[in-house]
């Protein structure tokens, strides 16, 4: 007999538990098979920065949240419809967010003494009836899953890591999951321990049998998600450190140049080094160098013999390759700069996101010293960002700084596979011949502005650059003062003229004038888009435009600005945008911060934008 | 200012195309004039060419170098030049990079950097200028002054003691040690010379004077009267005799496991005499410490000398080289988990 299944438009669930009892890669499976589905979805793995926290802390827990939809998924939702918490201290810890009447399903193997004490709880809260808000489901995982995988001869600690593939397993059968992708998967995984595989199969199959028989008496719900109309195509998930480093060697190839990766492992950028080394077969150098100076630099260096440097780090790294960036802007040679955000100042939250590194990126470094800033939205927006970060770098000859982070970083999301041969070529064309009067390395585009390149193993053009100011007409070093105000200016012009040779500001929402625009940049894209599509239903006069370009700013902004009453700008810092763009048109733009290591969730915007409209 | 005329690129190259029209800016009777003289000397004998030589520098006065070399140059910033030549190397392994840096520079600010580019065998000339103090910022002390030199930031003379260049490059893995001085200039192009032949890093220490801020720092070692009993002159397989007439020599003492200076004669014979291996690390350990003791030489040429086949940038590259094509992009993004919306 098979209950009623009950169709849902969307769903957000969320898997916590102990660092040690597998949540991230539970949640990826949960992902990868839900893509398959054909759901749209958005991803946020959220988990401490030690990596084996004592087991049992509230600080160990890790947590990983899905929203999935048969309707376009703009966020990771604000609250969890599904909460599984495998032991006291991962309820502790997230109980907070589910939404009233939510489905809780607690592994209460897990709840004695102990863990109850280290979670901080006085009683066991199942028994004490405070969950009585919630559809309670209580299980004994840990009991079920030893069952489950009593044959295979594991010890207790090892028959015990399954608890997560019987979770899942449950967890496919309430949503109407295949189980063959992850079937498949352990398979692959485990293909040199048969007999882990095994074990972990059957826990999977345990948890989703348990479903199965469960239903009978009605504590379990079934839910049925159907697909989301998507543009025709081919999709894969992707991560935006996938997507960016994709983007990276796409970019390279546009260019005809190989990538030489110099990076220095960090949270949470180290996934985009380990992308790229695997990325051999197409030609990818990485050099995990001795430190982040050391990175950036062998990056420069790679372009200054003609390949494209490309860095990787997190805000502090960034802090350390300021000097070398300084370099690239000075001698004016491609290098492209990824930062993924996280929580500062300092070390500040290494595995939590922040925008916080926007003044870092248009600001940070001695001297005059403009460079392009373009953010990313989404992680599959890392890739067409990539792309432009590469075209901007070698067409100007600068270093480009390309923000994403933390949260697009681990972020996954369904991705229409692009097709390479539509993207538009950005050949990088070498200067060969001296010409009559000599090579000169400070020769520059009329247009562009761009010096000249030429790159050593090149007879004729030899030359030498520096970090010393050069001659505007020569090349030479040249201490002069007037031709320090001339290079410094050119420096700048060439950077600003970059407006010109980027797509106009677009509203992304609503109409082109109104009472309030919604200025965001960066991850806060599905947050402010969800508000202001509320708002915008609610009758309010609001838009939405979300930034790329931020140094230079694309150059309709200011007008497109004047088109509103007032400016709100959400971000996940204390207010850097808003000054930027204060400052650059003397528009009265409101903060709208938020610096928690959290994303924003729709509802805190939305309840912003009715404060604005005093709605 | 290069243009060359096709039948002008023919003829061999004399040490005048390695001057650039640049104006030298080092003070009058700087010992990297001579440096600078006999790089552009040796280049033309090494038969390499202009285009595929790259100098490399960080910051100091010897990071000027670069300037007056008729080749490809990058002045960079303080400290960093190994990890910028490294990333150069990893971009086109054809060219040939020489690093030049100072005791600031290679031994202060850019320590780090010179340690991983000796151990890890990248295919770098790494040129350090040893004129044991800071030029470029006026005279304060550095890594390798003396203790108790006075200086405007020790006034009362430094309390640090020192760093030996060619001990940190032992120390780190270097597979190539080698040490001369900026006056001799018939036993520069030599040791220059080996550093390029030699496959891998090559470390050369060059003891130089600053005339203004330390002049004569180097005077017992370089001066013509004291220079026979202060320099011990190495070469593969001989024995270690210095002095005037040879008559003194470097002998292993086993029961104090040290190298110390013995005079020929009253039952010291040549046979007594360590004989240079220059493949041998703990020998090398040793000579590098030579000269520290009053009376001991210090010892030039080439000390260590052990090649390890394949650089660094050639087996990265090697492995990229053997990996590439396999996919394309747009494979390796279809690879996977896939679906297709109708």
């Amino acid at each position: 007999m098979s209950a009623e299944i009950q169709h849902l438009e969307s769903a957000v669930v969320r898997f916590a538990g102990d660092s040690g009892d597998g949540m991230q890669l539970t949640g990826g499976r949960f992902t990868a098979t839900t893509a398959l589905s054909g759901n749209d979805l958005a991803t946020f793995p959220d988990f401490p920065a030690e990596i084996r926290a004592p087991v049992g802390t509230t600080f160990g827990v890790s947590a990983f949240q899905i929203n999935f939809g048969a309707k376009a998924i703009m966020t990771v939702g604000d609250r969890p419809d599904v909460l599984v918490a495998m032991n006291p201290a991962a309820l502790k810890t997230n109980l907070g967010d589910l939404r009233s009447g939510g489905v809780l399903v607690v592994d209460t193997g897990t709840f004695n003494p102990r863990n109850l004490q280290k979670a901080g709880y006085d009683a066991d809260p199942i028994e004490a009836g405070t969950l009585k808000d919630y559809q309670l489901i209580e299980i004994d995982i840990s009991k079920l899953t030893l069952e489950a995988v009593k044959d295979f001869g594991l010890g207790n600690k090892e028959a015990l890591r399954c608890k997560n593939m019987w979770t899942l397993g449950l967890m496919l059968w309430m949503f109407s999951r295949k189980r063959e992708p992850v079937t498949n998967w352990l398979q692959k995984k485990f293909s040199k321990a048969p007999t882990l595989a095994d074990a972990n199969i059957a826990a999977l199959n345990a948890g989703h049998a348990f479903g199965e028989t469960a239903e009978l008496s009605a504590t379990l719900k079934r839910y049925q998600i159907d697909a989301v109309k998507s543009e025709p195509g081919l999709y894969r998930t992707v991560t935006g450190s996938q997507a960016i480093s994709w983007g990276i060697v796409a970019g390279a190839e546009l260019a005809g140049l190989n990538v030489m990766f110099g990076s220095y492992p960090i949270t949470p950028a180290s996934p985009v080094l380990h992308t790229l080394s695997g990325m051999k077969e197409l030609g990818v150098v990485t050099f995990q160098a001795e430190d982040e100076i050391a990175a950036v630099c062998a990056a420069l260096g790679a372009s200054y013999g003609g390949a494209l440097g490309v860095t990787s780090s997190s805000g502090p790294g960034i802090a350390l390759k300021g000097e070398a960036i300084g370099l690239a802007i000075s001698t004016e040679l491609p290098l492209v700069i990824i930062n993924s955000q996280r929580g500062g100042p300092s070390t500040g939250l290494p595995t939590k996101t922040e925008q916080s590194d926007l003044y870092q990126a248009i600001y940070g470094r001695n001297g005059d010293a403009p460079l392009p800033v373009v953010a990313t939205s989404s992680p599959g927006d890392c890739f067409d960002a990539a792309i432009e970060a590469c075209r901007l770098a070698v067409k100007y000859m600068t270093p480009v700084m390309l923000l994403t982070d933390g949260f697009i970083a681990n972020a996954a999301e369904p991705w229409k596979i692009p097709d390479l041969s539509t993207y538009a070529p950005f050949k990088v064309q070498f200067v060969t011949e001296p010409g009559e009067a000599g090579f000169n390395p400070f020769k520059r585009d009329e247009k562009t502005l761009a010096r000249n390149w030429a790159i050593p193993g090149t007879p004729g053009c030899e030359h030498r650059i520096g970090g010393i100011e050069k001659s505007f007409a020569t090349g030479h070093i040249s201490y002069d003062p007037a031709n320090h105000q001339k290079m410094t200016d050119t420096r700048a012009n060439k950077i600003a003229g970059i407006a010109n040779d980027i797509p106009a500001q677009t509203i992304d929402q609503g109409e082109a004038t109104g009472d309030l625009l919604v200025v965001g940049w960066g991850s806060t894209y599905g947050p402010i888009s969800e508000a202001v599509r509320c708002a915008l239903a609610e009758g309010l006069k609001v838009s939405h435009a979300h930034i790329r370009y931020l140094n230079p700013f694309p150059a309709n902004l200011g007008d497109l600005m004047k088109g509103f009453k007032q400016i709100m700008v959400p971000e996940m810092n204390h207010g850097q945008l808003k000054t930027v763009l204060r400052d650059t048109y003397l528009v009265d733009a409101k903060p709208f911060t938020k610096v928690s290591g959290q994303p924003f969730k729709i509802v805190e915007i939305l309840d912003g934008i009715r404060a604005m409209l005093g709605a | 200012m290069n243009d060359m005329s096709a039948a002008k690129m023919n003829e061999p190259l004399k040490p005048a195309d390695f001057a650039t029209d640049q104006e030298v800016r080092w003070c009058p009777g700087c010992g990297d004039y001579a440096i600078l003289k006999c790089m552009q000397r040796t280049l033309p004998d090494l038969g390499v060419t202009r285009e595929n030589t790259v100098f490399v520098s960080g910051i100091g006065c010897s990071s000027r170098f670069p300037y007056y070399m008729n080749t490809y140059g990058f002045h960079t910033i303080h400290g960093r030049a190994p990890a910028i030549a490294t990333g150069l190397k990893l971009a086109n392994n054809d060219l040939d990079v020489w690093v030049v840096t100072g005791d600031g520079d290679g031994l202060s600010i850019g320590g780090n950097h010179l340690m991983h580019a000796l151990r890890r065998n990248v295919d770098l000339k790494i040129l350090l200028f040893n004129n044991k103090i800071y030029g470029l910022t006026k005279g304060q002390y550095s890594p390798t002054s003396d203790v108790g030199t006075r200086s405007p930031s020790t006034p009362d003379g430094s309390l640090d003691p020192s760093l030996d260049p060619i001990s940190f490059a032992l120390g780190a893995n270097a597979p190539f040690v080698a040490r001369t001085v900026d006056t001799a200039q018939k036993h520069m192009p030599i040791v220059f010379t080996r550093a390029h032949q030699f496959k891998g890093t090559a470390f050369v220490e060059i003891l130089q004077n600053c005339i203004v801020y330390n002049d004569d720092v180097w005077a017992k070692v370089t001066d013509k009267a004291s220079a026979p009993d202060h320099q011990l002159h190495l070469e593969h397989g001989k024995p270690m005799l210095f002095g005037k007439d040879n008559e003194k020599g470097i002998r292993f003492n086993p029961a104090t496991f040290s190298l110390e200076v013995v005079t020929l004669g009253n039952g010291v014979d040549l046979e007594h005499i360590q004989v240079h291996d220059e493949t041998s690390l703990p020998l090398a350990q040793m000579v590098a410490r030579l000269g520290h003791k009053e009376g001991e030489p210090v010892a030039m040429g080439v000390i260590y000398a052990a090649p390890r086949g394949e650089t660094y940038t050639e087996a990265v590259l090697g492995r990229v080289a053997s990996a590439k094509g396999r996919r394309s992009l747009q494979d390796i993004m279809k690879a996977g988990e896939t679906w297709v919306v109708e």
